[in-house]
């Protein structure tokens, strides 16, 4: 399978090691990504809220790149997924642009059933022990108008993706509830109390981590986690991709998620430890 | 809601014309509150998303452009996808911040339309965000220079933050954009 490849600017930065993990579970799976040359800016919410037409046009030229490489566009991010679907969406609507090519989610792709086959028989490392909380976020779902996603208000992909590595994927009440990382620079006292309900709502179900697809939410929630209480330490919050390599991987190589803001070492060790004794 | 009470009879036919415009309808609203009990933001909201569709029916144009709600939205599109009239009330929020942006009034959440600002000045300028110079720009603007200096140390050291901006070959196309559309342009 060869795919276009549209990181966007988090995966260049903030969310290196999702764009890292990204690539290493691509060779994989041999699915031979082709990163689109001189991409821009999606403009996220950013260019939405202040010029419709600017918001387009930033989405347009992506477009029309993809479309001269004529292979389905992999997106990673949920912002740049959103922003990508919904102008082309707008373009076809006033009948101007007949696409070649898919937009498409990395979870939606990877949970199809035969990529899910795939992946349970490649796993080198299963993930038996690990609770697991799966984390959507917004707009990799919503409005479905927009994303086609099927089960927005009660998505199973992740679930199921980490489910075929042998982890426990809990069920809970926020797997789709917002953390607001639009409004995390400006307004942090709101993100702290969403992601505060986020985390305590993934501790209750017994959760020991996070899992996510979206870069906005795993920096939001590990930077803006409130500390729990003595025994509640914080929950880190993982790319479904670290952990398919995790388990895919060459199992020589140490995996350090030292880039993780929150310090998974204790959930990686609580995991080797389960293992070695049930073998 | 704050007094005085509201009247179709004194809403600006003007903003009721520029939302049909702009591909928008709130007429079929019946006040359910779907939206409002599914906005994550509720609690710090002075007008909820309910309250902002039923005074837009009405072309209330002042108390609307000057509230909190449109600028503390946070674009999760619950409200639009729960929406039993299919009523894009997150489009609605865009369609008002961009509203107030245009008319050049000041926003009654500086810091959130500062840091979109800076947001896109960044990809103006490079054709794609430069985290550390916008978060620069942001911190500039809004004055507010000592926050999150400890979270920005800690990306930092996990080399999350580039320090140097990559522009991209076709900056001059993305900027083309902003002159052009006016309103793109940050200022």
């Amino acid at each position: 399978m060869k795919l276009s490849y549209y990181p966007g600017c988090s995966l260049t930065g903030s969310a290196r090691e999702y764009d890292q993990s990204i690539r290493e579970l691509a060779a994989l799976l041999d699915i031979e990504l082709v990163e689109l040359a001189d991409w821009n800016c999606c403009g996220a919410s950013s260019a939405h809220m202040t010029d419709h037409k600017l918001a387009t046009e930033l989405s347009v030229r992506n477009l029309e790149l993809a479309q001269d490489e004529g292979r389905d566009l992999l997106v990673p991010c949920a912002a740049c997924f959103h922003s990508l679907r919904a102008a082309s969406l707008s373009l076809q609507t006033a009948k101007t642009y007949t696409p070649k090519f898919e937009i498409l989610h990395l979870t939606t792709l990877l949970s199809r059933p035969e990529w899910l086959q795939k992946i349970s028989a490649r796993v080198l490392r299963p993930l038996s022990g690990l609770r697991l909380a799966c984390y959507y976020g917004c707009l990799s779902l919503r409005p479905p108008a927009v994303t086609a996603a099927a089960d927005y208000e009660n998505p199973r992909g992740l679930d199921l993706l980490v489910e075929s590595l042998g982890a426990a994927a809990l069920p809970w009440s926020h797997k789709t509830e917002c953390c607001s990382g639009s409004l995390t620079m400006a307004r942090p006292d709101i993100a702290i109390s969403l992601v505060g309900d986020i985390v305590q709502a993934a501790r209750r179900a017994g959760a020991q981590a996070l899992v996510t697809d979206c870069p906005m939410c795993q920096a939001n929630v590990e930077s803006r986690q409130p500390a729990g209480a003595e025994k509640e330490p914080a929950l880190p919050v993982f790319f479904a991709t670290e952990l398919l390599c995790l388990a895919l991987g060459d199992q020589k190589k140490k995996k350090s998620f030292r880039e993780h803001l929150i310090d998974p070492t204790k959930v990686m060790a609580a995991l080797d430890s389960e293992n070695a004794g049930s073998h | 809601m704050s007094d005085p009470a509201i009247s179709p009879a004194q809403g600006s036919s003007r903003l009721l014309m520029d939302l049909h415009g702009a591909g928008l309808d709130v007429s079929a609203c019946y006040q359910c509150g779907r939206c409002s009990a599914g906005c994550p933001v509720a609690a710090y909201l002075d007008l909820l998303p309910m309250q902002v569709v039923r005074l837009l029916a009405y072309g209330q144009e002042d108390q609307l452009l000057a509230s909190h709600t449109i600028w503390l939205c946070a674009s999760c599109q619950t409200c639009t996808t729960r929406c039993p009239n299919e009523i894009d009330i997150a489009g609605v929020m865009d369609f008002l911040r961009q509203r107030v942006q245009a008319q050049g009034t000041k926003p009654a959440e500086k810091r959130v339309a500062a840091f979109h600002r800076s947001f896109l000045r960044s990809v103006r300028r490079w054709g794609r965000t430069f985290e550390v110079g916008m978060l620069g720009a942001y911190k500039f603007r809004t004055g507010d220079l000592f926050s999150d200096l400890k979270l920005g140390w800690a990306m930092m050291k996990r080399g999350k933050l580039r320090l140097l901006p990559r522009g991209i070959r076709g900056r001059r196309q993305v900027r083309k954009m902003f002159t052009k559309g006016g309103r793109g342009k940050p200022t």
